[in-house]
């Protein structure tokens, strides 16, 4: 039978944190690929040039899409891997709120101009 | 009255896509809080279990409208370089700020804040609205997900206010023009 609020019926079986975890995870890995994308390409001409992906736009076309492959790779990895699993949610919502403050902290420009 | 092209794609991007994504932010915080915490009350209808879910789903396609339309539409008319011997700046926004020392912050700061910090809201909402309607209301037995969730939620909605602000702000000092000029009404005779 089909629960219209989400919840698990009786008979079946409750849902996992795996494929919650995952999404979180890789949102944190997304988030940091892109401040890192960012961060490297500007300070690497060589980096820099190689993002221009889109001449209009510059290597910020670049370091979007890089970071949108790499936060979508991550998910379906950990998708097809905790899925059906029961993980140490804690560990790993903690570990993606690092990754995301870390973004947060690599994208502002007076950070950046520390390295 | 009338609009150029640019002007009218900037008002899409920022006013359309971006302040909408703003507003919906605030009553999606409380929402998901509210949802996720509670149990489905006895006379609530399917109708009724759905709508927190399009409306992530919304926020979710206002957000990328939102960063794609930034990034491909507009910015490349930001950051078009002016041809050499050029000296009304006016066309080329980034120039424009970069040639007075009073305004070049609102480039080498909030442009290079905006244009990255901007792309962590679709890559945020779009987990949060994956992970609540797979969910729905059973995210009240896993509140370790749903505090990380909620805390992306929150990571969404500032960076989209850092965006708007400063995107209104470079709008502000150095306008995106240019293009066909769109007629909106005709104005009577004095």
């Amino acid at each position: 039978m089909n629960m219209p609020n989400g919840a698990a019926s009786p008979n079946s079986p409750a849902l996992t944190n795996g494929s919650g975890a995952a999404a979180i995870l890789a949102a944190g890995i997304g988030s940091f690929a892109l401040a890192m994308l960012a961060c490297v390409g500007d300070k690497l001409a060589a980096v820099k040039n190689s993002l221009i992906f889109y001449k209009p736009t510059g290597p910020l076309s670049g370091v979007t899409t890089g970071a949108i492959l790499i936060w979508l790779v991550s998910w379906v990895i950990l998708e097809w891997r905790w899925r059906n699993k029961t993980v140490g949610a804690g560990r790993i919502a903690a570990l993606a709120l690092a990754l995301l403050a870390l973004s947060l902290l690599l994208t502002f420009p007076p950070v950046v101009d520390l390295f | 009255m009338e609009i150029t092209a640019r002007a009218l794609w900037t008002l899409i991007h920022g006013l359309g896509f971006g302040a909408l994504y703003l507003l919906a932010c605030s009553g999606a915080l409380m929402e998901f809080y509210r949802f996720t915490t509670s149990s489905a009350p006895p006379e609530s209808t399917p109708g009724q279990e759905r709508f927190p879910k399009v409306y992530f789903f919304a926020m979710t396609v206002l957000a990328w409208a939102a960063v794609l339309t930034g990034t491909y539409v507009i910015y490349p008319w930001y950051r078009a370089a002016p041809p050499p011997g050029t000296t009304d700046l006016s066309m080329f926004p980034q120039r424009l700020l970069m040639s007075s020392p009073t305004t070049t912050g609102w480039h080498s700061l909030g442009m290079e804040w905006k244009e990255h910090v901007a792309w962590f809201c679709p890559i945020s909402i779009t987990m949060v609205s994956f992970v609540f309607i797979r969910y729905g209301r059973s995210l009240k037995n896993h509140p370790q997900l749903r505090a990380a969730v909620l805390s992306f939620a929150v990571a969404s909605f500032v960076a989209a206010g850092i965006a708007g602000f400063f995107g209104a702000m470079i709008n502000k000092f150095a306008p995106v023009q240019g293009g066909h000029t769109i007629q909106l009404s005709q104005g009577e005779e004095k």
